[in-house]
């Protein structure tokens, strides 16, 4: 944990004020992210003439408040994200275990499985399950959780299939340990740090295919706000008002760049593999 | 459906060549000054490219280039100059991980004993790094061009509806939303299609980069 110190604190600040605006939206959001003044709409940043303090990062098309939006939005989009994460790496990881564990037939349909998903680009799949699903926030974690679980399941795999055969499994098995025991209690404590790490970074991707999606319009329906739905109002007006495209997609930017300088970060200090590396 | 392929291949082509011949040389530059300032940078430019979602790189690059500048047209397909934008978008993200790529697999093998033969036999230095080092590099780097080919495609969806691109992907969007469900199948299936036939494509690269594979009976 020693190489955990200062390299982590920068990256982690926009995850950090992300998350803030997330949990504390009602409190620090100067105005209603939902309601807006047509009287108001298009209004530049304070710091530009025309501008207000009121208003700190402009209007919208609506006269809806610009910064209460990301605000909000933050909450949305990382509330997805991280549903969409737990959820992947949850059904991954017993996918990868239970399949390493078992091997024969239950790894060959997984392997096969596993090896089908990753001949379809994402996308192609997100599109195909919302035109029929239709488009709300928990088809869009589900399908998003879709994306994410294979590589769980094909990393955790592979680990267990080695893990399995070592002295303290073949220990545990002899002192009569039933299968569960030695899935939960054996394996997975082994393997927990290297699900983290593999989570992180899943928290940016997800974060990036989530404002995506709802950017085409397949994710997050306004008027909820969203990072990528905003953006996908946005961009019809660019021209006239540069601030609502901006300020959206820098929160996604900075946000997900910091989720995954975490993630390098977190790697580093819980993989021997790869600190031995950089030490030599 | 069949008449929009061009377009998109046109566009994910564009985008392909464009990140590998801005990201290749990154790579190499950057592992041959290992910790050094030019390292530094391009994997700074790796790690935020990467962390830039596509349509929001496309409303910039409208934003700063067309509308502001006024050099490209915003929108639409004709000539080459619609082609530069939409192609920069889909190609930045694509050339962040390649950059990475590259790097590692120089890193890896410029450490070999046949680099340190090549350049014990007098070879120049260019011929060391472009013939033998790279060449050997190229394996893992093309695995990862067949593999991205496919995210490749998916940013297409998203740049070609920015861009008022007439591809497939744009037509399987707005299908959607007018609930026009064969139009959908039909593009996903098409697209689908592509990604597997670059594989095939990539599979059979593998034996000409590296005679080994000809001749090994890969289980």
């Amino acid at each position: 944990m020693r190489r955990l110190r200062w390299p982590l604190l920068l990256p982690a600040l926009p995850v950090i004020v992300a998350v803030a605006a997330a949990l504390l939206a009602p409190w620090v959001a100067p105005a209603s992210p939902t309601s807006g003044n047509l009287a108001a709409r298009l209004r530049p940043p304070a710091w530009i003439s025309g501008g207000s303090g009121a208003r700190l990062l402009g209007t919208d098309l609506l006269g809806r408040d610009l910064l209460s939006r990301l605000i909000w939005g933050a909450r949305i989009s990382l509330l997805i994200a991280l549903a969409a994460t737990v959820l992947g790496a949850v059904v991954g990881s017993l996918i990868g275990l239970v399949s390493g564990y078992y091997r024969g037939r239950i790894d060959r349909v997984v392997t096969k499985l596993i090896d089908v998903q990753l001949a379809f680009p994402f996308v192609l799949l997100a599109i195909a399950v919302i035109a029929v699903a239709g488009a709300s926030i928990p088809v869009l974690v589900i399908v998003l959780a879709i994306g994410s679980w294979v590589g769980h399941a094909r990393i955790i795999r592979g680990l267990v299939l080695s893990l399995r055969e070592r002295d303290y499994v073949q220990a545990a098995r002899a002192l009569g340990a039933d299968t569960p025991r030695i899935l939960f209690r054996h394996l997975l404590p082994e393997i927990l740090s290297v699900i983290l790490i593999l989570a992180t970074f899943d928290v940016g991707r997800i974060i990036i295919l989530e404002s995506t999606l709802s950017f085409l319009g397949l994710g997050v329906q306004p008027p909820t706000p969203s990072w990528g739905s905003d953006l996908r109002d946005a961009a019809a007006y660019v021209r006239q008002a540069w601030w609502t495209s901006v300020f959206p997609g820098l929160a996604i930017m900075v946000v997900v760049l910091g989720v995954n300088l975490v993630g390098d970060a977190l790697r580093d200090a819980l993989d021997p593999r790869t600190q031995s590396r950089a030490r030599a | 459906m069949i008449d929009r392929l061009p377009a998109t291949l046109e566009l994910a082509f564009a985008a392909l060549v464009l990140a590998v011949v801005v990201a290749v040389p990154l790579g190499i530059i950057a592992a041959l000054n290992r910790g050094r300032l030019a390292d530094v940078l391009a994997m700074a430019f790796a790690v935020v490219g990467q962390a830039t979602p596509y349509f929001w790189m496309g409303i910039m690059l409208i934003l700063v280039v067309s509308v502001e500048l006024g050099w490209l047209p915003t929108s639409g397909r004709g000539t080459w100059a619609h082609l530069i934008l939409p192609a920069i978008t889909l190609g930045t993200h694509f050339a962040a991980s390649l950059a990475r790529l590259t790097r590692t697999a120089m890193l890896e093998v410029l450490g070999q004993n046949y680099v340190t033969t090549a350049r014990a036999k007098g070879l120049p230095e260019r011929t060391v790094i472009l013939a033998h080092a790279l060449k050997n590099a190229s394996v893992p780097v093309i695995t990862l061009i067949g593999l991205q080919f496919g995210t490749l495609l998916g940013g297409a969806v998203v740049t070609e509806t920015i861009f008022a691109w007439p591809g497939v992907g744009r037509l399987a969007v707005q299908s959607i939303f007018v609930r026009d469900y064969p139009v959908v199948q039909a593009g996903v299936f098409v697209l689908a299609l592509s990604f597997v036939g670059i594989n095939l494509l990539v599979d059979l690269l593998y034996g000409v980069l590296d005679p080994r594979i000809r001749t090994e009976d890969t289980a």
